[in-house]
């Protein structure tokens, strides 16, 4: 497939792999422990896993996974609110598919459409906005959601709705920050991340200069990446030739898609649409300032927010859930005392587990499957003992 | 389904019993101001469920003319089958049922007759069996056209005329308007294992190969397109096929099939997955070796699907020892339904109980067993 097998040519994989190597080799011996590189988004954690990446690396290299998938750090009080609103008579509920299955307190969306709310899937806020022209009797609602990647879609829909006067359209506002939830990482006690890999899809909107405290406050090499295999390894490279040579700085592997500056009409776009919070809630993490917008006053009309009550309450994340030092880096998803009997992807009770790009369900789908046997069985020999 | 009949229908008529709890009372049609009116000639209403004269008359119409075979046309409440004949062709029974609900009804290389026909004949044929005998039960959705009707019966006779099969007894219902969604379908089927065929799950061994009859996820992936939600460039036509003129092309190799078993939903990676728990071995995919369509694979790419674990409805799985590989894949490219077979992989001892993906990539990934429904991600 043209633009597409170009960038998973093993051949190339393994050149990189190689180079990857003798960095490596040179990075370690000058420093001891191992090096510890985070790729922020979701996106990369799946890239890693569907291609088996963190098997190819040499020996030395661990890939944390960061908070970066905005379905798994969407709090249970949120996906509470969603089915709150699902469950209106005249709502029709519209989400993006991997949203449905995120449980709240009581169910998830999933669930809710089950007991017969309509809750719809659609491929784009657009599709939403078309089920608000169809249905002019109902009230539709797009679970706007997602970091700077989708906030031009959704602000752009809206204004559209705006143009047409469809008056019965709006959005249910979850929208995260990126550059607040990396620094509350940085900030973290014991927090002990060597470089970053940036999300490249935010970057293609916000551009690189959003990143530049990264290296330049906190000493860390950071580099925007794409989202094919080859991509991730490239960025490795780059982040361990930056530290073999002493360098810290912002670069970008990810240059046929990201413009330095970013995109200047969808900025203006969200710009015009939202506006910062004080501080939003995430799952795992808890409360991060500045980490979220909502839509401005002059948007109330398509504001669900503002049109429907929302029971807002908070919930607080399940006790024995480990998510938020996963998140950080501090233990492997294998290490936390639930992963894979207590918390599983059929049952998740921590973030990491709900969707397919949290850290937690990339292993138990992808690789961990020892660690879950070792887990399972570790955990039956004990009950075993309780019992004996 | 004959304590079915026995409870509803005493006329004597074999192909279907009347339509029960959802019918309203007395077997009329009554919109809700209780009036009875007249139905539309052209759709199912719940008199066609009723047990009265409407409902003979589809069923003489419709299912017996289309059907047509004398065991059904004998309109008794049960087929009736001679053993005798049943005892020369092998010597186990296989016996199984699927339901048919697909929505949209018609899609790009088939519909749900065809799809009703080929999954159970398909189910039989991969057990080694030759299928000999079908069941039909039809529940309708009050407004269905008896056009569109008449269509799946078609495309189920034609179906199982190129399965060899007879559909011999059947079972209609209506439903009020909501109660289903247009048309489902269950079929339940009858064939007969030869004596000496042993295909079970738990006999894959190390060293064993993995083989697939052709291109993996056209199903799912026409499903998916003919909804028409994406608006894709090229059209994806569905695998649907009955496969039981290739499985007996491949037995008649005299291989020794170890396990064998026709990948519908969850795709490859569910029966593969079946497979390494029974036999307690890895099964070990390439990914290069996946015969997988371009447009198929785009689609995925747009959707972050994953064809592993995409519905196929004219796919089988098969593991042989690999010394009988080539003669077996000799023989199933040789047949319509095979013409793309390929080797995707190989057993191998540890670790057991799973599977495995060697990516095209270089990488490795274990392919578990999936949780709930593939759903397309955000970004």
């Amino acid at each position: 497939m043209k633009f597409v097998d170009e960038f998973r040519d093993p051949q190339k994989a393994k050149l990189l792999i190689e180079r990857i190597g003798a960095l490596a080799e040179q990075v370690l011996k000058q420093r001891g422990g191992p090096i510890r590189l985070m790729e922020f988004c979701g996106g990369h954690t799946h890239t890693i896993f569907r291609y088996g990446i963190a098997g190819m690396l040499p020996e030395g290299i661990e890939l944390v996974h960061g908070p970066g998938c905005p379905v798994c750090v969407l709090p249970m009080g949120r996906v509470d609110d969603c089915v709150a609103l699902a469950e209106r008579q005249e709502v029709i509920f519209t989400t993006f598919g991997d949203a449905m299955r995120v449980p709240g307190s009581r169910k998830s969306l999933l669930q809710a459409k089950a007991d017969g709310a309509d809750v719809r899937m659609v491929y784009s806020p657009m599709d939403a906005l078309a089920l608000a022209r169809q249905n002019p009797d109902r009230e539709v609602v797009f679970f706007a959601l997602g970091f700077e990647t989708t906030m031009p879609s959704t602000a752009l829909t809206v204004m559209q709705a705006r143009r047409e006067g469809i008056g019965n359209f709006s959005l249910f506002c979850n929208h995260i920050t990126t550059v607040p939830t990396i620094k509350a990482i940085l900030d973290s006690p014991g927090m002990n991340i060597d470089a970053f890999l940036a999300p490249g899809h935010v970057s293609m909107v916000i551009g690189m200069e959003p990143f530049r405290f990264v290296a330049e406050d906190y000493g860390r090499p950071i580099v925007i990446t794409g989202f094919e295999p080859l991509d991730i390894l490239q960025s490795i490279w780059m982040l361990l030739k930056q530290m073999a040579e002493g360098r810290c700085e912002v670069e970008n592997q990810y240059a046929r898609v990201v413009p330095p500056k970013g995109n200047a009409a969808a900025l203006k776009a969200i710009a015009e649409v939202y506006e910062i919070r004080e501080f939003f809630e995430w799952r795992g993490l808890g409360s991060i300032d500045h980490s979220g917008v909502r839509m401005r006053e002059g948007w109330a009309e398509h504001d669900a927010e503002r049109k429907f009550p929302i029971p807002n309450l908070k919930i607080a994340d399940p006790r024995s859930c480990q998510c938020g030092e996963v998140l950080k880096g501090a233990i492997k998803p294998w290490e936390c005392k639930v992963f894979g009997t207590q918390c599983t992807p059929q049952t998740p009770l921590g973030a990491l587990m709900v969707s397919s790009e949290g850290a937690c369900a990339a292993y138990y789908n992808f690789g961990g499957i020892r660690q879950v046997q070792e887990k399972q069985q570790q955990a039956a020999a004990e009950t075993g003992e309780g019992t004996a | 389904m004959s304590a079915d009949h026995a409870e509803h229908n005493g006329n004597g008529g074999a192909a279907a019993s009347a339509a029960t709890a959802a019918a309203s009372p007395g077997g009329v049609a009554a919109g809700s101001d209780g009036l009875v009116r007249q139905p539309p000639k052209r759709t199912i209403t719940l008199a066609h469920g009723s047990g009265g004269k409407a409902m003979q008359d589809l069923i003489r119409d419709v299912f017996v003319a289309g059907f047509d075979n004398p065991l059904l046309g004998a309109l008794e409440d049960q087929a009736r089958v001679e053993l005798a004949e049943l005892l020369q062709r092998g010597d186990r029974l296989a016996f199984t049922t699927d339901s048919y609900v697909v929505d949209p009804l018609f899609f790009p290389g088939g519909d749900i007759g065809k799809l009703a026909v080929s999954g159970t004949v398909n189910d039989l044929a991969v057990g080694g069996a030759r299928p000999l005998f079908l069941s039909c039960g039809m529940i309708m959705e009050e407004g269905l056209p008896i056009d569109e009707l008449q269509k799946v019966v078609e495309s189920m006779r034609a179906t199982a005329q190129q399965a060899g099969v007879a559909i011999v007894t059947g079972d209609t219902k209506v439903v009020h308007k909501g109660a289903a969604d247009k048309l489902f379908i269950n079929t339940a089927g009858i064939g007969v294992i030869p004596a000496g065929v042993d295909i079970r799950a738990e006999r894959a061994q190390p060293g064993d190969v993995i083989i697939v009859n052709g291109f993996i996820g056209d199903h799912g992936a026409a499903i998916v397109d003919a909804r028409g939600e994406l608006a894709l460039q090229h059209v994806i036509e569905s695998d649907c096929q009955p496969l039981n003129g290739l499985v007996e092309a491949m037995l008649e190799t005299g291989v020794d099939i170890h396990c064998m078993r026709d990948a519908t939903r969850g795709g490859i990676a569910t029966v593969l997955n079946e497979f390494a728990s029974a036999s307690n071995t890895c099964m070990r995919l390439r990914e290069e070796a996946l015969p997988l369509r371009e447009e198929v694979r785009g689609m995925c790419e747009i959707l972050g699907l994953d064809p592993l674990y995409l519905a196929n409805e004219g796919k089988l799985v098969a593991v042989v020892a690999a010394q009988d590989a080539d003669r077996l894949l000799n023989a199933m490219r040789a047949h319509p339904a095979g013409g793309d077979a390929a080797i995707i992989g190989e057993v191998s001892a540890d670790p057991a109980g799973t599977v495995v993906l060697h990516t095209a990539f270089g990488g490795e990934r274990i392919i578990d067993v999936l949780v709930g429904e593939q759903l397309p991600r955000i970004c």
